[in-house]
C-alpha cells in the first residue's frame, strides 16, 4: 500500500483528528458556497428594521440581529472572511518565517544570531497592541488585521524551523550530503525542508486556529474588521448591548469561533502523528 | 609492496587543523602526513579523538563549525584540494572522485525519502551525465546485487528505517561506489554493527574494492579490523601521525613506542591487559615536540623539544621517533 493511503487509514481511525478534519472541511465548503447555502444572501448588508432581534424560528433559524439581518446567513459569509484572513496571515508568516528559520538554522554565525534576535523582538509584540497601533495610524480594516497577524506570527515558524534545522545539522545524513558536494541551498531545500515539513504543517494548522481567534478578538475590540462586515468577532461586539435577552445574537458566532479553532487544533494534533514516517511503519 | 612503484593518489602533508571552541583552540591535527596509492587500502588507526576523522574530513574540506585548516597540502591526483574553489570541489570531487561511507548507518539516510529515491538522486546528480534513466537504473540494480541486497527492485521503495544496520551499510557502500570514485573514505563503517555483520561487511568491501582498483582510506579504532582489511596502516596519536607501515610489518614488528604499547594493550588469551600509563593529552595545550613523550618510556629531553621527522626503519616502514624500539 502506498504511504498516502496508509496515512489516510491511520488518519480516519483517529477520531479526534478526523472530527477536526470534518469541521475544517465544512468550514471550507461553507466559505466557498456561502452564496448558495445562505437563505438570505443579501442580508450581509441589507437591513430590515421591522424584523429586528427575532429569536430562532423556522424563517430565521438562528434568529436575526439588531438590524433584522439573518444571523445564519451572516455566519456563513463570516466563514469566508475568517478563512481569507487566516489563510493569508498564515501563508505570509510561512513565506517569511520558514526561509529565515532555514537560514538561521543552517548558518552558524552572526547572521543566525541576527535573525533569531529579530524574531524575538517580533515575538514580544502583543498582536492586539500592534493591531490597535495599525488601526490608529492606517485605519481599522481587514488588510491591517492580516498585516498585524503576519508580522507577529512568522517568528513561530522561524523558531521551529531553526530548532529543527540545528538538530538536523548534527545528523550524519546532512553531513554526508555535504560530503557529497551539496551546496547550502541544495542541502536545506532538498534535505532539511522535507524533514521539518511535518512540524511546519502542524504549526500551520494550529496557527490557523490562533489567527482566527485573534482576528475575532480584534474585530470584537473594533480595531479589526468593521461593521457591517459579517465577521464573527464584529457580530459578537454588536450583540453586547442586547444581552442577555437576545441570547442567540452572541451565542452562534461564539460557537462558530469555538468549533473552528478547536477543529484546527485537533487537525494539527492528528497531522503530527500521521506525518512521522517512523509511525507509518506500524501498518506494514 | 614498494610505494615508489605505485602511483600516489592522495598525499596529505603538513596538515594542521585547529578548532576554535569555547574552551580554547583545540589543535586537532599537527603537521599530519598521509599517503594513499592508487588501488591501496590504507588504515588510519588511533584512539577516539586522535584526529582520524578530522583528517578525513579535511580532505573533503567538510569540517564541523569552528574547524579551520591552518596549513598543509592535500594533493589528490596532483591537485591541491585545499586550493580548489568550493564550487569545483562540489562538482568534481565531493561525492564523485572521493566518496564517503559514514560511521553510523542508522542516521546516514534521510529518513523522509525511500532509499531508492536517494540512490537514484545520487546517480542522477553524480553519475555519468550521458547515461539515460534506464542505464542509471540498471547500474543501481547491478550494484545492489553486488552488495548482496536480495531482490533489490522491491527494496528501493522502502524507507531507511525498514532496514537493519547491516543492510543500510550495504546500501551506503553501493552509494559510495556508484559514482565511480577513485578514493573511498570509510569512517569506521562497521563500528556500529554486530560482530558477525561486521565481518560480512568487511569481506564485501574488500571484494568490491580490490576488483575495481579503488583506493580506500579506512578509519578505525579497531586494530583487528585494520589487520583484516588494510594493506598499509598509519597510526595516529593526538593529532600526529606516528608510524606508517605495511599492515603485516606493523602488527608483527611495531617500531614506534606508542604503536607497541597500543598493540600490547589489546586483550590477549593469557588474560593480562596492559594499559598505557598516563592520559591522552588535552589538545588545547598539547605537549611540545612529540605529543606522546609525556607517556613514553623511551622519551628524552630531545623528544619534548622537537617533533621527529619521518624516518625509514625498514623497507616501506616509516616511524616518527628518535628512539624507535625493536
Amino acid at each position: 500500500m502506498s504511504g498516502l493511503r496508509l496515512a489516510w487509514i491511520k488518519f480516519s481511525r483517529d477520531r479526534l483528528a478526523f472530527s477536526g478534519f470534518l469541521i475544517i472541511l465544512s468550514l471550507i465548503l461553507v466559505a466557498v458556497f456561502a452564496g448558495v447555502l445562505a437563505p438570505y444572501p443579501e442580508d450581509t448588508f441589507s437591513i430590515h428594521p421591522a424584523a429586528r432581534l427575532q429569536p430562532p424560528s423556522l424563517t430565521h433559524f438562528l434568529g436575526t440581529d439588531s438590524m433584522g439581518r439573518d444571523i445564519f446567513s451572516r455566519l456563513l459569509f463570516g466563514a469566508r472572511v475568517t478563512l481569507i484572513i487566516s489563510i493569508i496571515a498564515v501563508g505570509t508568516s510561512l513565506l517569511i518565517g520558514v526561509p529565515l528559520g532555514l537560514i538561521a538554522g543552517y548558518s552558524e554565525n552572526w547572521l543566525s544570531e541576527l535573525i533569531m534576535r529579530i524574531a524575538d523582538i517580533f515575538l514580544s509584540i502583543p498582536q492586539i497592541i500592534l493591531a490597535i497601533l495599525l488601526a490608529q495610524s492606517l485605519g481599522p480594516s481587514i488588510p491591517n488585521v492580516i498585516l498585524a497577524l503576519s508580522i507577529t506570527y512568522w517568528p513561530w515558524f522561524t523558531r521551529i524551523v531553526f530548532a529543527e534545522t540545528r538538530s538536523l545539522k548534527q545528523t550524519v545524513f546532512i553531513e554526508a550530503t555535504e560530503a557529497l558536494g551539496a551546496n547550502p541551498l541544495r542541502t536545506t531545500v532538498l534535505h532539511v525542508l522535507p524533514n521539518v515539513s511535518s512540524s511546519i504543517i502542524v504549526r500551520s494548522s494550529i496557527g490557523m486556529g490562533f489567527t482566527i481567534l485573534t482576528a475575532a478578538v480584534l474585530g470584537f475590540l473594533g480595531v479589526g474588521a468593521q461593521p457591517p462586515t459579517p465577521e464573527w468577532g464584529v457580530t459578537i461586539a454588536e450583540s453586547r448591548q442586547y444581552l442577555p435577552d437576545a441570547w442567540w445574537y452572541a451565542t452562534f458566532p461564539g460557537l462558530a469561533i469555538f468549533f473552528v479553532v478547536m477543529g484546527f487544533n485537533m487537525l494539527g494534533d492528528g497531522l503530527r502523528d500521521i506525518l512521522d514516517p517512523r509511525i507509518r511503519r506500524g501498518f506494514e | 609492496m614498494n610505494q615508489n612503484q605505485k602511483e600516489t593518489l592522495l598525499s596529505v602533508s603538513c596538515l594542521t587543523v585547529h578548532f576554535y571552541t569555547d574552551r580554547g583552540v583545540v589543535k586537532a591535527l599537527d603537521r599530519a602526513e598521509l599517503n594513499v596509492s592508487r588501488g591501496e587500502v590504507v588504515g588510519l588507526i588511533g584512539e577516539s579523538g586522535c584526529g582520524k576523522t578530522t583528517l578525513a574530513r579535511s580532505v573533503l574540506r567538510v569540517l564541523p563549525p569552528g574547524g579551520r585548516i591552518i596549513d598543509g597540502t592535500v594533493l589528490f591526483t596532483g591537485k591541491d584540494l585545499l586550493k580548489v574553489k568550493e564550487n569545483d570541489l562540489n562538482t568534481s570531487v565531493r561525492g564523485k572522485a572521493i566518496t564517503l561511507i559514514p560511521q553510523d548507518p542508522f542516521n546516514s539516510f534521510n529518513p523522509v525519502f525511500p532509499v531508492g529515491t536517494q540512490i537514484k538522486d545520487i546517480m542522477k546528480w553524480k553519475g555519468n551525465a550521458q547515461d539515460g534513466k534506464e542505464i542509471r537504473e540498471k547500474r543501481i540494480l547491478e550494484m545492489l546485487e553486488q552488495v548482496q541486497i536480495p531482490s533489490p527492485r522491491d527494496q528501493l521503495k522502502k524507507y531507511p528505517h525498514q532496514f537493519s544496520g547491516g543492510q543500510r551499510q550495504r546500501f551506503m557502500i553501493a552509494m559510495a561506489l556508484l559514482p565511480g570514485p577513485s578514493l573511498v573514505i570509510a569512517d569506521e563503517p562497521t563500528t556500529a554493527l554486530d560482530v558477525t555483520v561486521e565481518a560480512q561487511i568487511l569481506q564485501l568491501m574488500a571484494s568490491l574494492v580490490l576488483g575495481r582498483g579503488i583506493s580506500v582510506l579506512f578509519i578505525t579504532h579497531d586494530l583487528g579490523v585494520a589487520s583484516q582489511i588494510c594493506e598499509r596502516v598509519v597510526v595516529m596519536y593526538a593529532g600526529q601521525d606516528m608510524e606508517d607501515a605495511p599492515a603485516d610489518s606493523l602488527f608483527s614488528n611495531p617500531r614506534h613506542p606508542y604503536t607497541r604499547e597500543l598493540l600490547e594493550s589489546l586483550p590477549n588469551p593469557e588474560g593480562s591487559i596492559k594499559d598505557i600509563p598516563g592520559e591522552v593529552p588535552s589538545l588545547v595545550r598539547p605537549p611540545e615536540g612529540c605529543r606522546f613523550h609525556p607517556r613514553c618510556s623511551q622519551a628524552t629531553d630531545h623528544c619534548s623539544r622537537q617533533r621527529p621527522e619521518k624516518a625509514a626503519v625498514a623497507a616501506d616502514h616509516w616511524v616518527r621517533c628518535f628512539h624507535p624500539v625493536g
